[in-house]
């Protein structure tokens, strides 16, 4: 019994009254809202029991988005707290709060969502296959996803946030230094989220292998499956790593054992140790998609194949087996021999070699190709100077004799955004604007997608690069303030200034989302780019069982050869088949609910409850278990209905929004 | 997803679905290996570190951990046999060594959790030192993992009894054959590397 019933509600703090009293009112509305338009029977049916790879997908993205807003936020509050010297906008709890906060959300619950949302979309469409392999599964990592969230996000109205930090070394996250439960709800939270990880991870791996399309053989298969199989492995191989560490977590600040406490024998050292062998490809199950994605939007609007897929293949595959061996350089000043760190430099630096080869198949990619300058493309080209940039500084922070300068500075936090937000959210924005007509069936406005992309991109560096020159002069990172004599000041604003810039940019693409939404063209074809995958071969939006009939593959780039030799299989009557889907189901989404209750039940450390709404868990097993739903056949009238419409459309009429 | 039968392959293998299903259960496997793996390593790193507590040899009984082991290690036998007679479309020898497999689980089960009321009546609690911490959690892991084992076969003995043998309840039984010759492997490591190395240390 950790908590008493006077701490449940986080209170005294009039920022986060406001929020609260702003919470509770948005829950009342959208709540009154539902029931007052009826939607709710359209919510539960079209949405919340789906297992269509499409629409998981798509709420997947949307969870991105709106944590995006979350850990933006958090981003902006310590912005504004550290523009001036002696500031006491946040008092130092509260900016450990926040940073805390901020890390873990941008990782696992906007940059995971994000790609595994598109992952999810885009997949099962360009390998020609009519969902993942497991759609139940998917469903349930969804909604696994999304409690984990839930829970990870109320901490900051109920109980109080975590605290110690991204990465929660021991002894600071233990009871004895961090005796609150906001840890609590970093160890449980993202044990839940982390189990519907690995679950994704799983699905991935099995729907790259079995499902692909007749003919499709891996090295014809397009850069982002390539990539999204790779990272599936790496979640498979990771996370069951930070279950344990989890796990072990839970234990030490629940039940009062000695894994990383000093006292009784532990040893703080392997939570940083078993943190950071998940930690550290978990970067690369973040990145490596958002490069595949870059390999098709290059080769899509500089028009030609990818340059050097093989070597492109090769890279990754060395890249995946690199990020389990690199893990001590996070904490090359904790300790360590000189011949472990000596190793782990030197994996360490290797990864710059498969990545500096991706980097030159960009862009010889785009070398004498006919560029079109879409918002998409903007984004891919300005990830290639701008990741650079985070790499370069990387191979600097690699060398371990040198890392003890740069250890713990603004240095490090400007490298690391260099790399994450080019490498992971410019591409994730590339994606959204390339894929969205795929999944709404019209296109981003494309003005407004450029101020998204000018501000965004401007007011990243604005803001981040000055902070490696603060880094430089002894800025520490995680430091709620500073006194006017460092000096630090100038440089403190000028990269406030650019934050808001980058939240202005960010408000721009939900300005473009709201405005696209209520005016953009719906007559636009199923290929408005003229792209080369087979995603782009059936209806946009895509009907509910992907394609009619499932392509046949010849080459890489499939969809661009059927358009080249007029190979595209036209509608007749006798060649559609029935075609089988899975039905709709309660299940995944009830887990979601009491992982929820029992997580929270957990947090608070009321064990026997947790355990009794554990059964629920268990009961939903059994469910599951006995469970024979055949699911449902699409019949073949409404089959050829719904083809003739879209395909007797794509020939007259269709506006191509680029050329 | 497609309902196409090859009539050629073993029952479990028959649909497309099904071998989709037991790929992804031996990857998920994977995942276990790992799991254990770090579970293992963990051990590796406190098992010596007693502060003050009782150390490996105070406390293991070596007739109990036979025991244990003789009733696993059965159990993954009567499992084989059960899948044999599966293949042979006897579901009565099936179910028959399936029951059996659980016993033989239940048994050890019983076994495990005297050893541990044992250990925390001696005063070894989890609470007690980083190696009974590091103890309690790798050999409770498996311990659950056998619990759930026991309640998964449970309802799938119901699911034969209702249906039959059809490509879809003998892909279920398949895979839960996997899943316990796994834990019967993860046993022989514990076996070896906490319980004879820590009576030889």
């Amino acid at each position: 019994m950790g908590i008493k019933w006077d701490e449940f509600f986080v209170t005294g703090d009039p920022l986060i009254f406001a929020s609260q009293i702003g919470i509770a009112l948005t829950l009342v509305g959208a709540l009154a809202g539902l029931t007052y338009f009826k939607k709710w029977n359209y919510l539960w049916s079209e949405w919340f029991t789906t297992v269509d790879h499409k629409k998981i997908g798509i709420m997947y993205i949307l969870v991105g988005v709106v944590m995006f807003l979350r850990g933006g936020i958090d981003g902006l509050m310590m912005k504004g707290q550290t523009a001036v010297p002696e500031n006491d906008f946040l008092n130092a709890q509260h900016y450990n709060e926040v940073f805390t906060t901020h890390g873990v959300i941008m990782i696992l619950f906007v940059a995971m969502p994000l790609l595994i949302g598109l992952m999810n979309f885009v997949i099962p469409l360009q390998i020609g296959a009519r969902d993942v392999a497991f759609p139940q599964l998917n469903a349930l990592s969804f909604w696994l996803t999304v409690s984990g969230a839930a829970l990870f996000n109320i901490s900051f109205i109920i109980g109080g946030s975590p605290d110690a930090g991204w990465t929660s070394y021991f002894p600071l996250a233990g009871k004895e230094f961090s005796p609150g439960i906001g840890n609590n709800f970093y160890a449980v939270a993202l044990q839940i989220a982390g189990a519907g990880t690995l679950m994704t991870g799983i699905n991935f791996v099995v729907t790259v292998l079995k499902m692909r399309t007749k003919g499709m053989t891996l090295m014809k298969m397009p850069m982002f499956t390539w990539t999204s199989f790779i990272t599936s492995i790496i979640i498979v191989a990771s996370f069951p790593i930070f279950t344990v560490a989890l796990a072990l977590m839970t234990f030490d600040r629940t039940f009062g054992t000695h894994f990383f406490t000093i006292s009784g024998g532990g040893m703080d050292m392997l939570w940083a140790n078993l943190f950071w062998l998940w930690g550290h490809p978990e970067v690369y199950i973040v990145v490596l998609p958002a490069f595949g994605m870059l390999s098709d939007i290059i080769s899509t609007f500089a028009r030609k194949t990818l340059y050097g897929y093989k070597s492109m293949v090769i890279s990754i595959v060395m890249i995946s087996v690199l990020s389990m061996l690199v893990w001590v350089h996070h904490f090359f000043t904790m300790g360590n021999s000189a011949g472990v760190n000596s190793f782990f430099s030197i994996t360490t630096m290797a990864i710059a070699i498969p990545t500096g080869v991706k980097v030159f198949n960009w862009l010889f990619t785009m070398r004498k190709g006919r560029i079109k300058f879409t918002t998409a493309m903007l984004w891919a080209l300005a990830f290639v100077p701008n990741f650079v940039i985070g790499g370069v500084t990387g191979v600097m922070l690699a060398m371990a004799a040198a890392d003890y300068q740069y250890h713990n500075t603004l240095f490090l936090v400007a490298h690391f955004h260099y790399v994450l937000i080019p490498g992971v959210v410019f591409p994730i924005f590339a994606g959204l604007y390339f894929w969205w007509p795929k999944m709404f069936g019209y296109m981003l406005n494309e003005k407004i997608g450029k101020w998204h992309f000018w501000l965004f991109v401007v007011g990243f560096n604005v803001t981040f690069m000055p902070m490696f020159f603060l880094g430089l002069d002894g800025a520490v990172r995680r430091a709620y303030t500073y006194s006017a004599e460092t000096g630090f000041g100038p440089l403190m604003m000028i990269s406030a200034v650019g934050s808001v810039i980058l939240a202005a940019g960010f408000a721009a693409l939900v300005y473009n989302i709201y405005w696209s939404a209520r005016n953009a063209d719906r007559n636009i074809g199923n290929d408005p780019w003229d792209a080369r995958t087979l995603e782009w071969a059936t209806a946009t939006p895509v009907q509910h069982y992907n394609f009619a009939s499932l392509p046949e593959v010849t080459k890489l780039d499939a969809f661009w050869h059927m358009k080249k030799n007029n190979q595209l299989q036209p509608l007749s009557e006798d060649e559609i088949e029935e075609i089988h889907l899975p039905s709709n189901t309660w299940i995944p989404i009830y887990m979601g609910v009491v992982f929820g209750i029992s997580g929270f039940l957990l947090v608070f450390e009321w064990t026997i409850a947790a355990g009794v709404a554990a059964i629920g868990i268990l009961a939903g097993l059994a469910f599951r278990s006995f469970d024979y739903d055949e699911g449902f056949h699409v019949h073949k009238d409404e089959i050829f209905e719904t083809e003739s419409k879209w395909r007797k459309g794509a020939n007259k009429g269709v506006k191509n929004h680029v050329s | 997803m497609s309902a196409k039968v090859n009539a050629a392959l073993p029952l479990e293998y028959q649909t497309e679905q099904n071998r989709m299903n037991i790929l992804g259960f031996w990857v998920f496997l994977g995942a276990e290996i790992v799991l254990f793996a770090t579970l293992f390593g963990v051990y590796g790193v406190l098992g010596e570190r007693y502060a003050g507590g009782p150390t490996q040899k105070d406390i293991f009984i070596v007739k109990d951990v036979m025991i244990q082991t003789f009733l696993l290690l059965t159990s993954s036998f009567t499992m084989g046999i059960s899948i044999f007679e599966m293949r042979r479309s006897n579901i009565k020898g099936m179910l028959m060594w399936l029951v059996f497999t659980l016993l033989l689980g239940g048994g050890f089960l019983f076994m495990e959790i005297r050893e541990f009321m044992h250990y925390v009546h001696e005063g070894a609690t989890m609470q007690t030192s980083a190696f009974l911490s590091s103890f309690f959690v790798l050999l409770g892991t498996h311990g659950l993992h056998v619990t759930i084992g026991i309640g998964w076969a449970i309802l799938l003995i119901v699911q034969i009894v209702q249906r039959g043998l059809t490509p879809v309840t003998a892909r279920k039984a398949f895979i839960f054959g996997l899943y316990w010759h796994f834990l019967d492997v993860v046993w022989i490591f514990i076996f070896t590397f906490v319980y004879l190395q820590g009576l030889v240390m």
